[in-house]
Formats: structure tokens, C-alpha cells, sequence
């Protein structure tokens, strides 16, 4: 188990105390979670704090960079990405994480994220996978089941489902996982897993909005929400031994897939000196 | 050949306007090399001869087939409206191309075109040549037709000089064609010197 | 032969761009190809690898404008080359960089609109949407050459302005300007000021990225260098953090306001034409000026009392110069390819003796001499 023992003192090494707290975050919710996942990632990898740039985008989930203090850039609704990779590629020695939410990456930023799969650029995206809109007050997302309620679905979503995983998959990310805000210890596993891997990272986190979600659809309180995640989660390992009926309901967890494919700016840098080796023509 | 540095104002048909502007239009359909014959020619005079020189184009859908053209104006002073107003010199290598910019020209401007492609002339103030027949059969690339034009303008007008023409010419040809633009610019030249006469 | 030109070369308008912005140091550029603007990024694919800076086209100009914000912010001087349409996408993020007081450069080469309207055709109808493209309140700074030349000047000049008062600055082109060759020499290493961004080198707990200074321009630090403050499109307080305090937050407006109006004197370049006794003023930019000055070169011939005004900074819009520049100006014509935009500005400046009359095109082609000069006449009598 890595370092989720991190004493509250070391966190606050991470945090901006002074200006930003109290956070947005109704009590309860995950991305609270998530951020001490992220931090103690940081800590456990030993990444000089001046050296991390966080990027996010407009939701609740990109509230959280303004607490972090790191270098952090807070950007327009569905770019982080986009902001992330001309960060990048200006200054390759720096590690960008980005931290989107599902409305965020697969809505509004669907075009961005793809593209930054495809070109495999070395970017950590954490996507705090809630199923709704919270920020403005719970409209359906891409990412809401079937027949769910939201502000904007009064009677049931109708529209079908994203899945960020296999989109992720399908454009070309080299590292993609699933963690949940009940498995913290994995969770860090995996954004140490995606930041340690050298091209586009995807960590697919799903957690709860009790405050609407939960609400609208009488799932509960933030620790019966939790614990549905708990219940519904299915490890990679585990799912191999399940039969197909079995799995109805659940989601996988871990590492869904990792390649080694060649990294955008990588390559970028190898065309500059092919070109200059050959006398710039 | 020598190069026919000096400008022969006086022999021309056209005389430069009090301002000293002279404008130019080349023109033919999208594919006869017009737009990178007027870059060329533009170059020769601007950087070659250093007068001042601006050089627009047909761009988009109409650049490519129908009347393609590029435009030059060209002045010892600041130009200032940059695109051509009434031409003082009209090639055309197609008929639909005279057709469509001989109502541009100046009362008194020269109009060149290439003798086989251009039947109907609108005036009996034109100099013909057959560009394309003569870069087919006598330089064997039906491609370097532009050159004898602009060979053949260069002697008729005196525009721009001779030696960076060549130039111009030669920094712009592909390896290996250098000798057959060469001839093809001088045969332009030729002929036009033995029309004049 | 007359003198050799041999300094000289032959340039498109976009190539003048594209050597104007690699001259002024430029390290990044994030576009998406449109007409026709594209050649600046064709020679921004092929310059920038050689020099070690980066270039990436990206997914569309939303993204474009975003990445060349994010390099910014990472350190480099930063630009990007679009045409209406892209424009259009880009006030979202251009927004942003405003806000977030992030110098950068955008091209844009003007084409008939709206819409995708005229891809291939000249207009200026851009020239309000430089202004308050995006929405909020903030204070923008464009300028627009009309020659080739006057495009690498103007993008060496769009670059000093924007590193040194931190905004993103616009050039305006139009489609005649970017695809027509002229001759330029293209001026020396250090021949003409180059700026550089300011750095602060003061302890980390005493940098305030959003600090206001007295000279509402501060240093600033890039991603990397130790400082790690906080960028956000939020309202945000000197430190960067959001606020909803009423103070902090027109502190923060004014701030975007003041510190453009208060060099504007430094930023705000206009050229004028014959105006010493000008009874009547041709008023123009971009392409358009060009045909204006054709046209009182025409009209003086005919002994008319004409001159010709053509801000090279359109915003800041020239308020102070131009009511004096038309102090003796009975009338003055605006001319403009598109439905009247500046004409609203010249309505609010000029005197109250000075007639405003509107001259206007926009079929995809440039007003020519003669239409001016028709109006001068018509206007003289």
C-alpha cells in the first residue's frame, strides 16, 4: 500500500491554505477523496512541487487546482486539455495533470480529449466520473445511465451512455484506468501509474453527487452512494473469473489497458533533429 | 543573347501614365503557370531591377481552371491602391481569358496573346504568338509557354530587363530545366523582336 | 538596369507575418488550418522545428487559442493565425487571456462573413468583433498594417505590445493583404526593438502574479520558474483566487481597462496623407487605406483639399488624435469593407462642424480608387 498514511501536516505542504478554504465541496462528496489521492501520489512520487502544473477546466471537480499549490492554471469549460497540451508541449520538463469531470472531458471537451488521446501527448487526466452536472445544479451528462432523473431529465434520461474508458481506449491513450472514491489505496496506485507512464494517461474515477444525483434518483447519502461504488465495482482480475450474468450491474476497476506507444512531444523533439541533422530541409 | 537592359519607353506603344504606374495582367486558365510566371516576373523587377512592384492573384475556386490570372503593378514610386486599375499590357493565353479582361485594358494598352488560342481579338492593336505551339515544338515542354511570354513581353515593353528575368527564371526552375527555360525565355524574345520590326 | 535590390526580397502578406512573428521571437504556435490565413501556418510547420520553438495544429481554434495560452503562461511568446470563422471560436479562450492577463498574438485575416460567408474574398467585418468579440468587459488592443511590409512590422509590434502590457493583442489583415506579394527588406538582428517579458525576481511569498501596481503592468512569472501562482477565468483577487468582493472585483476590471488607456498615447499609431490642409478626410485601415490615399493622390491632382487618415492601431480606438486631426475637417469619409463599424466610432469622436459620411462595400472586393474618389467629388461641392 503506498503512502495513504500521509501525515495531515505533510498534506498541508501540498495545499494552499491561506486564500482558498474553506473548499466549494458539499460535505461528502468525492473529490475531496480524490485530491488526497492525488496529493499523496505527489508526495509518494516526489515530484518537485514547481514542477506540476494542474489544469482543469469548469466544474466542481476543477475547483480543485485552485487549492493545490502547485503551478495551476483554471481554465475554460471543456479546454483543460487543450490548455494542458500547449502547456506541454512549451515546456515538456514539466508534469501536467488535469483534472476534469465527466461534463467537462466528454461534452463540451469531448473533441480535446480525444485529441489528446490520439496524440498520446504525457498528460495525467483525472476524471472525477459522477454522472451529473453538479456546479450548475444537476442537468444529465454524457456519462448518466439510462433512465436516470436530472434537472434536465425530469422523466428519465433517454440518451445512451459514454464510456470514458473505452473512448479513451478507442482514441489511442497509453495508459487507462478506473478507480472509484471508496478504493483509495488503488486509486493512488493508478495516478502514480499514470503519471509515472510516459504518454496520455486516463484515470476514469468514479465518485458521488449525493447532492443531486443522489437526491434525484434516491440512492441516498454520500456513504450509501459510496457504498453502491463499492458494491457495483468489479476488479479487472476479479471480472476474468465472472461469468458474463454476474457482471450485470458492476463496472471494472484497475488498469484496463496500457501500452507503449511513442509520446507526442517525444516525438515532436525527434523530428526537430532529424530536420536540423538534415541541415533544416 | 544581350541582355535589353534599358528600359525602351520609347518605342512602346503605350506610354507610362504621369504617375509612372503600368499595370499588367496575365492570363489564362488555372494550370498555364501564370500565377507563378507573374511571382517570377514580379521578382525580376522588384528585386532584379528594384523598382517597386506589387503582385496580386485569383485566388481560390477561380484560380483553379477558368481565367486564372496575376496581376503586377509596377512603379518607380510608392504604389499605393495595390491591385490594377486599367491595364497597360493584357497577355492572354485563352480566348475566354481576352474575353473576359480585355474590357480592363487601358484605350491604349497592348494586348498580347498566344496566335492559336486566342482567335476572335478585339482589336487590331495586338501583338500574337503562338506560345504554346512554339514551347511544344520548337523547346519540346509545352509547360515552359509562359517563359516565351514572358520573354516575349520583356523585349516588347521593356518592363523589366532582360538579365533578371534570366534570372528570376533560372532561381525559380526546377534542376535540370534550367537550359530549356533558358532558350524558352530567349525565344520569347526573338520573336517578339522580330515582330516589332 | 537600375540599382539591384539585392536586400530586397519579394514577400506574401502571411509570409511578412510569419518572418515578423520569428523576428520578435516567437516560440509557439497552436492553429487550425482556414482561408487564408493558412500559409502562416504552413511557415510556422516548416520554421519552427528548426529554431527550436514548437508548432502544433490543433483539433480546431477553440484548442488553438487554449494551447497557445497554456504555452504562454509555460514561458513562451505565443501565437496563433485564423480568418472569421476561427475567430468566431476563439473569443471563448481569447476571453481568458484577457482575464487572465496572458500576452499572446492573434492573426486574423479578414474574410467576408458571417458565417463562413466568403472564404476566398476581402472584407473588414471583423473590425468590431476585435473590439468585443467575446463577451465581458475589457479593453482590447488590435492593429492593422496595409502593405507587406507593414505586416512584419505590425506583428513585431503586436508582440512588445502584448509582452509588455500582458494581453492578448489582434492583428487585423484581410485576404488582398495576406496573399499579395511586395517587396520588403527584412530588417537585421537588432535592428528593431525586440521586448521581452518581464520576470519578477523578488522571494516567492512577495509575488502576486495579478498584483496592481502603480504602473498596472507587473512582472510575470511562468509555470516552472518557482513562483506557482494560481490562473483562473474567474473574477479573481491580486493573488489570483477567485473573489466575489465588490472591491476586488472592479479593482480587477479597472485594471484591464486602465492599464491599456493609460499608454495608449504609446500604443494608439496612425499615418496620415495630405491632411495639413485638408478640408475633407478620407478615414480608413487595413487594404482600404490604400485605395483612400490613391484617391486623394487623384483628387489633389484636381486641386480638392483632401487628405487621408488610417489608424495602424484601430483599438485603443484614436480618440484624442482624431479630434484633432478633424478640428478643420469639414467633412470626412469613412470608408470600410464591410456594413459600417468604424463609422460609429468616427460618429462619437468627431466635431460637431465635421460631417460624417459613410462609404461602404461589401461584395468580396476592394472598394477601388475611383469610388472614393466619387465620393470626394459628390461631397466637395
Amino acid at each position: 500500500m503506498t503512502a495513504n498514511t500521509l501525515q495531515s501536516e505533510r498534506i498541508h505542504h501540498y495545499l494552499r491554505p491561506k486564500k482558498s478554504f474553506p473548499n466549494v465541496w458539499c460535505a461528502g462528496c468525492g473529490n475531496g477523496i480524490v485530491m488526497g489521492a492525488l496529493i499523496r501520489a505527489i508526495d509518494h512520487l516526489g515530484l518537485d512541487k514547481d514542477k506540476v502544473v494542474v489544469v482543469s477546466g469548469i466544474g466542481c471537480s476543477s475547483r480543485m487546482p485552485v487549492y493545490l499549490d502547485f503551478n495551476t492554471l483554471h481554465t475554460t469549460h471543456g479546454r483543460a486539455l487543450a490548455f494542458a497540451t500547449g502547456v506541454k508541449l512549451a515546456k515538456p520538463n514539466l508534469k501536467v495533470i488535469v483534472i476534469t469531470g465527466d461534463g467537462d472531458a466528454l461534452a463540451i471537451g469531448g473533441n480535446h480529449f480525444i485529441h489528446a488521446c490520439r496524440r498520446n501527448i504525457d498528460i495525467t487526466t483525472i476524471l472525477i466520473d459522477n454522472k451529473i452536472y453538479g456546479m450548475t445544479g444537476g442537468q444529465f451528462a454524457p456519462t448518466t445511465p439510462e433512465g436516470k432523473i436530472a434537472t434536465t431529465a425530469p422523466y428519465g434520461n433517454y440518451e445512451k451512455q459514454f464510456d470514458p474508458v473505452q473512448l479513451a481506449i478507442g482514441s489511442g491513450a497509453s495508459y487507462v484506468a478506473r478507480g472509484t472514491v471508496y478504493h483509495v489505496a488503488p486509486l493512488e496506485r493508478m495516478i502514480i501509474g499514470g503519471i509515472q507512464k510516459k504518454g496520455f494517461a486516463l484515470i476514469d474515477t468514479i465518485s458521488n453527487c449525493h447532492t443531486y444525483y443522489g437526491r434525484f434518483n434516491k440512492e441516498g447519502d454520500a456513504v450509501a452512494m459510496i457504498n453502491d461504488i463499492r458494491k457495483q465495482a468489479v476488479s479487472v482480475k476479479a471480472a476474468a473469473t465472472m461469468s458474463e450474468d454476474k457482471l450485470i450491474g458492476k463496472f471494472l476497476t484497475g488498469v484496463i489497458h496500457e501500452t507503449d506507444a511513442t509520446e507526442f512531444c517525444d516525438e515532436y523533439q525527434a523530428m526537430c533533429e532529424r530536420v536540423l541533422a538534415k541541415g533544416g530541409k | 543573347m544581350a541582355a535589353s537592359s534599358k528600359p525602351k519607353q520609347d518605342k512602346q506603344n503605350t506610354k507610362k501614365p504621369q504617375d509612372n504606374r503600368y499595370e499588367v495582367r496575365l492570363s489564362g486558365s488555372g494550370g498555364q503557370g501564370l500565377i507563378l510566371a507573374g511571382v517570377i516576373l514580379a521578382e525580376a523587377i522588384g528585386v532584379g531591377d528594384g523598382k517597386n512592384v506589387v503582385q496580386t492573384q485569383s485566388y481560390g475556386p477561380e484560380a483553379r481552371g477558368g481565367a486564372s490570372r496575376a496581376d503586377l503593378v509596377i512603379s518607380d514610386g510608392e504604389i499605393y491602391y495595390p491591385k490594377s486599375m486599367k491595364l497597360d499590357l493584357l497577355l492572354a493565353l485563352t480566348q475566354e481569358a481576352c474575353d473576359t479582361y480585355y474590357p480592363d485594358m487601358k484605350e491604349r494598352g497592348l494586348l498580347v496573346v498566344d496566335s492559336n488560342m486566342v482567335t476572335q481579338i478585339p482589336t487590331k492593336n495586338y501583338y500574337g504568338f503562338p506560345f504554346s505551339r512554339l514551347a511544344r515544338e520548337e523547346i519540346g515542354h509545352v509547360m515552359v509557354a509562359n517563359v516565351i511570354a514572358m520573354g516575349a513581353i520583356a523585349e516588347l515593353t521593356g518592363i523589366v530587363s532582360m538579365a533578371s528575368i534570366k534570372e528570376a527564371v533560372l532561381s525559380r526552375a526546377p534542376k535540370g530545366t534550367e537550359e530549356k527555360n533558358s532558350r524558352a525565355l530567349e525565344l520569347g524574345a526573338k520573336v517578339a523582336r522580330a515582330a516589332k520590326k | 538596369m537600375n540599382s539591384k535590390n539585392s536586400k530586397a526580397r519579394l514577400l506574401q502578406g502571411n509570409e511578412a507575418c510569419m518572418l515578423g512573428a520569428l523576428y520578435a521571437g516567437v516560440e509557439f504556435f497552436g492553429g487550425y488550418p482556414i482561408t487564408p490565413s493558412t500559409e502562416i501556418a504552413e511557415g510556422m510547420a516548416r520554421e519552427m522545428p528548426k529554431r527550436g520553438g514548437k508548432f502544433i495544429q490543433m483539433e480546431d481554434e477553440i484548442a488553438s487559442m487554449a494551447s497557445i495560452i497554456g504555452a504562454s503562461n509555460a514561458g513562451c511568446k505565443s501565437m496563433t493565425a485564423t480568418s472569421g470563422p476561427g475567430f468566431s471560436l476563439m473569443q471563448e479562450n481569447l476571453g481568458y487571456a484577457y482575464m487572465t492577463e496572458t500576452p499572446c498574438v492573434v492573426i486574423n485575416v479578414q474574410r467576408g462573413g458571417p458565417s463562413t460567408g466568403l472564404p476566398t474574398k476581402v472584407g473588414q467585418s471583423d473590425t468590431m468583433q476585435a473590439r468585443w468579440g467575446t463577451h465581458g468587459d475589457y479593453t482590447s488592443i488590435t492593429v492593422a498594417p496595409s502593405s507587406v511590409e507593414g505586416c512584419f512590422y505590425e506583428t513585431v509590434r503586436a508582440f512588445n505590445l502584448a509582452e509588455r502590457f500582458l494581453t492578448p493583442v489582434i492583428v487585423l489583415l484581410d485576404e488582398v493583404m495576406a496573399h499579395m506579394r511586395e517587396m520588403m527588406v527584412v530588417p537585421e538582428e537588432g535592428e528593431i526593438e525586440v521586448f521581452k517579458r518581464h520576470r519578477p525576481d523578488v522571494p516567492r511569498e512577495w509575488y502576486r502574479h495579478f498584483e496592481i501596481t502603480p504602473s498596472l503592468v507587473s512582472p510575470m512569472a511562468s509555470f516552472g520558474q518557482g513562483y506557482r501562482y494560481n490562473v483562473s477565468g474567474l473574477t479573481h483577487d491580486q493573488d489570483g483566487f477567485p473573489t466575489a468582493k465588490p472591491k476586488e472585483i472592479v479593482d480587477k476590471l479597472n485594471k484591464l481597462r486602465r492599464k491599456i488607456e493609460r499608454y495608449s498615447d504609446e500604443i494608439i499609431k496612425l499615418r496620415t496623407e495630405k491632411m495639413e490642409d485638408a478640408h475633407i478626410a478620407v478615414f480608413s485601415y487595413g487594404i482600404v487605406a490604400r485605395t483612400a490615399f490613391q484617391a486623394v493622390k487623384m483628387a489633389r491632382e484636381r486641386r480638392i483639399k483632401v487628405g487621408a487618415i488610417q489608424p495602424l492601431t484601430i483599438w485603443p480606438f484614436p480618440d484624442e488624435q482624431l479630434r484633432d486631426m478633424l478640428k478643420n475637417v469639414r467633412k470626412v469619409i469613412v470608408a470600410e469593407l464591410n456594413m459600417g463599424q468604424l463609422v460609429h466610432e468616427i460618429r462619437r469622436v468627431a466635431p460637431r462642424h465635421t460631417e460624417v459620411i459613410p462609404l461602404q462595400r461589401y461584395d468580396g472586393n476592394v472598394m477601388t480608387p475611383s469610388e472614393i474618389f466619387d465620393k470626394i467629388r459628390e461631397v466637395v461641392k
